[in-house]
């Protein structure tokens, strides 16, 4: 009985369609200048070519700068989740990075774990760091928690200089390299005829797990719901209330997992120092992890590795600048701010030869004081036809595509 | 425990009530700024430092001009600083944060630490990084209260915040100026519209806190003898904590959060021992953010999240 009378109303239904779009839509980029595309193409390249380094020059000194410049990149990469997608300002996030030198360093040394086999505790603890100090303090407004972080930090570093399990005010010493079921780093290896010692090979570790991994996956999740959820709490914390975000979880969130980015960083920094004291993770060090994501443009990927680039090579190049070093750092935090607030790679920004997604203007037809404003819509929606038979690409007068054109942009952003 | 209350009691609560004194009058000035246009001015507590920097530069002069150095020569200097500090106070404020005043709060407070990078490594490049003596010291003789130790130099410099401190409140509470600032405070577009020279309003604000730092800078010189270019840190937070227990934006909240913060580092430091000081006062500060984000003299008000 139910399928005589409920199969034709469900056929019925069934080839109901959506409505279309009133305008048609331009077509999807695609191509090598797509700028999504071309983004993550040069981002490959460019992870490519930090592998083939060591080939080029393997001179220890080229090799420890820029492991400890890529492990920068993840520290970076880590605040970037707190604050350039979620937009909580964390003046401590040095101390998270502290966590996790500080739990792999005893673990390590006095309970004898391997490197791996620390790495879940120092996801642990760092996520049980990050509840405890963001639990209380993201319920309030942002300024509590930048100061409230910058006491946790302080916190930190003093528990580390007070206790004894952290070796007070001298630090751990000789933090094991890492191995993996028996095979260390330090061992090296021989393959085809070539010689990777363990700091070629730590060096090889170190981009795979920064660079590819760390950057790759915060930038993954940023475009995801959770990432969306971020981005909207920053930018109106009520309207996406509104929308049914729960603003309070979606910064805790943010919170905890640049918490975890930056304890896993710390556990390899720990690794590559093979020694950690307090005095590493000053605010100064937070200061400098700030300027990078700030200098660089905050919640944009290719920006924010650019800053960390920046912040952590520069003292090698500026070694004639050391003591006007943490000054320049300082006025070029205040002058970004004041003459380019989105940094040097702002988060929505297209590299200029890339292709362009041009949408059509929306008709106001309905509006009546648009009346007169149709006439022009029509005039050029002639003269679009005559010009190019294919998608609409010549500019309009002032009709309004710049917001649309922007949340293109926005949408194709890496 | 008969011993530590003819003994201990006191003199934990004196060291409280004077320490608490400098948090108080740090305090202030971070209060003002924030109550007015709701901005955390990290560059605070290092006004403060500079104000002590100063002071030993003025000082030094005095003190190879003259020979020695004396109590009214270090109220002098005191006053001197106050001015100067203040002066920096606006032109901060005129350079950093008047081009920032409509954008995002984060930009803003990103600015303030980076002025107070600025200032710190400035002051390093000029000073050194070292620590630097003090060349005046506040001797005198110690005399007993109740069992607990005084000294006469303690005595004055609570004397002198005490007596900024009533000078303050009479100038909020009862001039023009004063009335204006708690106009802003409440509603910056309103009071423009009633008109209220807002700017000038604001920048008086930067003046008038960045001159007690600067006083709380020299007195602390004064007293502990050694004065370094990171002092400000920790102070600055110390403040902020302070303002936060008493009410952030209250005046008399700032004034009771720095003596309720030095009581309680007093106690804790008894109980805990020195180095855990500072780790006490920042879980203090946690606590209270959590439990009563408002502070002692907060308005209960519906604040955005």
């Amino acid at each position: 009985m139910t399928d005589k009378t409920l199969l034709p109303r469900l056929d019925r239904l069934s080839r109901i369609t959506a409505p279309l779009p009133m305008r048609e839509r331009p077509p999807a980029l695609s191509g090598l200048l797509a700028p999504k595309r071309f983004m993550s193409m040069l981002g490959l390249v460019l992870f490519l070519c930090a592998l083939l380094l060591p080939f080029i020059t393997a001179s220890p000194y080229v090799i420890s700068i820029l492991t400890s410049a890529f492990i920068y990149v993840m520290i970076a990469m880590g605040l970037n989740v707190v604050v350039g997608y979620a937009g909580l300002l964390d003046l401590g996030y040095i101390a998270f990075v502290a966590v996790g030198a500080y739990t792999s360093g005893i673990l390590s040394t006095q309970f004898g774990f391997t490197m791996l086999e620390t790495v879940p505790f120092v996801i642990l603890a760092c996520i049980l760091a990050g509840l405890i100090i963001g639990g209380p303090t993201l319920r309030l407004r942002s300024d509590y928690l930048a100061i409230v972080t910058l006491g946790f930090g302080e916190i930190i570093r003093i528990t580390a200089t007070n206790l004894e399990v952290t070796g007070g005010a001298s630090g751990i010493h000789g933090i094991p390299t890492w191995e993996f079921f028996g095979w260390s780093f330090a061992d090296g290896v021989e393959l085809g005829g070539i010689f990777f010692s363990a700091k070629v090979l730590f060096y090889y570790f170190v981009v795979f797990i920064a660079l590819g991994v760390a950057t790759v996956g915060a930038a993954r999740l940023a475009g995801g719901k959770l990432g969306r959820a971020w981005k909207s709490v920053r930018d109106d914390e009520d309207a996406s209330e509104a929308m049914g975000i729960n603003g309070y979880k979606a910064k805790l969130s943010a919170y905890v997992i640049g918490a975890v980015w930056g304890g896993v960083a710390g556990s390899l920094l720990a690794t590559h120092l093979s020694a950690i004291s307090p005095p590493s993770f000053e605010f100064l060090y937070s200061a400098l992890v700030l300027m990078a994501v700030v200098l660089g443009g905050m919640g944009s990927t290719p920006g924010v590795i650019i800053g960390a680039l920046f912040v952590s090579l520069a003292p090698e190049f500026l070694r004639d600048f050391a003591e006007w070093r943490y000054l320049i750092f300082g006025v070029l935090l205040v002058v970004v701010m004041i003459f380019r607030p989105a940094g040097l790679w702002p988060a929505n920004y297209v590299l200029p030869f890339l292709k362009k997604r041009v949408a059509p203007p929306v008709p106001t037809t309905n509006i009546p004081w648009a009346a007169a404003s149709k006439a022009d819509i029509a005039a050029a929606e002639e003269e679009l036809d005559a010009a190019a038979p294919g998608p609409p690409a010549a500019p309009l007068a002032g009709q309004g595509p710049v917001s649309q054109q922007d949340a293109t942009e926005q949408g194709s952003r890496q | 425990m008969i011993d530590f209350f003819s003994d201990q009691l006191f003199q934990l609560v004196w060291n409280g009530l004077f320490v608490g004194s400098f948090y108080a009058l740090v305090a202030l000035g971070y209060s003002m700024v924030y109550g007015i246009i709701k901005l955390l001015n990290f560059a605070h507590g290092d006004i403060y430092m500079l104000g002590s920097f100063i002071a030993f530069v003025v000082l030094g002069g005095a003190v190879g001009l003259l020979g020695t150095a004396s109590l009214p020569i270090l109220l002098l200097v005191l006053l001197i600083t106050m001015i100067l500090t203040g002066g920096i106070g606006v032109l901060i404020e005129r350079v950093a944060y008047k081009p920032l005043r409509s954008s995002p709060r984060l930009a803003v407070l990103i600015t303030a630490v980076g002025v107070s990078f600025t200032i710190e490594y400035g002051v390093r490049l000029i000073f050194g990084a070292e620590p630097k003596v003090f060349p005046f010291r506040m001797g005198g003789e110690t005399f007993s209260v109740l069992g607990g130790r005084i000294s006469l130099p303690q005595v004055v410099l609570m004397l002198i915040a005490g007596g900024l401190m009533w000078i303050l409140q009479a100038y909020i509470m009862r001039s023009r100026e004063g009335r204006a600032m708690r106009a802003i405070a409440l509603d910056p577009r309103a009071s423009l519209l009633m008109g209220v020279n807002v700017d000038r309003v604001i920048s008086r604000t930067f003046f008038i806190g960045s001159a007690l730092a600067g006083a709380a800078g020299v007195m602390a010189g004064a007293y502990y003898g050694s004065i370094d270019f990171l002092m400000g840190f920790t102070i600055g937070l110390k403040a902020f904590t302070a303002a936060v227990i008493g009410g952030i934006g209250n005046l008399y909240g700032a004034m009771l959060g720095g003596l309720v913060l030095g009581l309680l580092e007093s106690f804790g430091t008894f109980v805990l021992g020195g180095e855990w000081r500072d780790v006490f006062t920042f879980a203090c500060l946690i606590l209270f953010l959590s439990i009563r984000p408002t502070g002692i003299l907060g308005a209960r008000v519906v604040e955005r999240m």
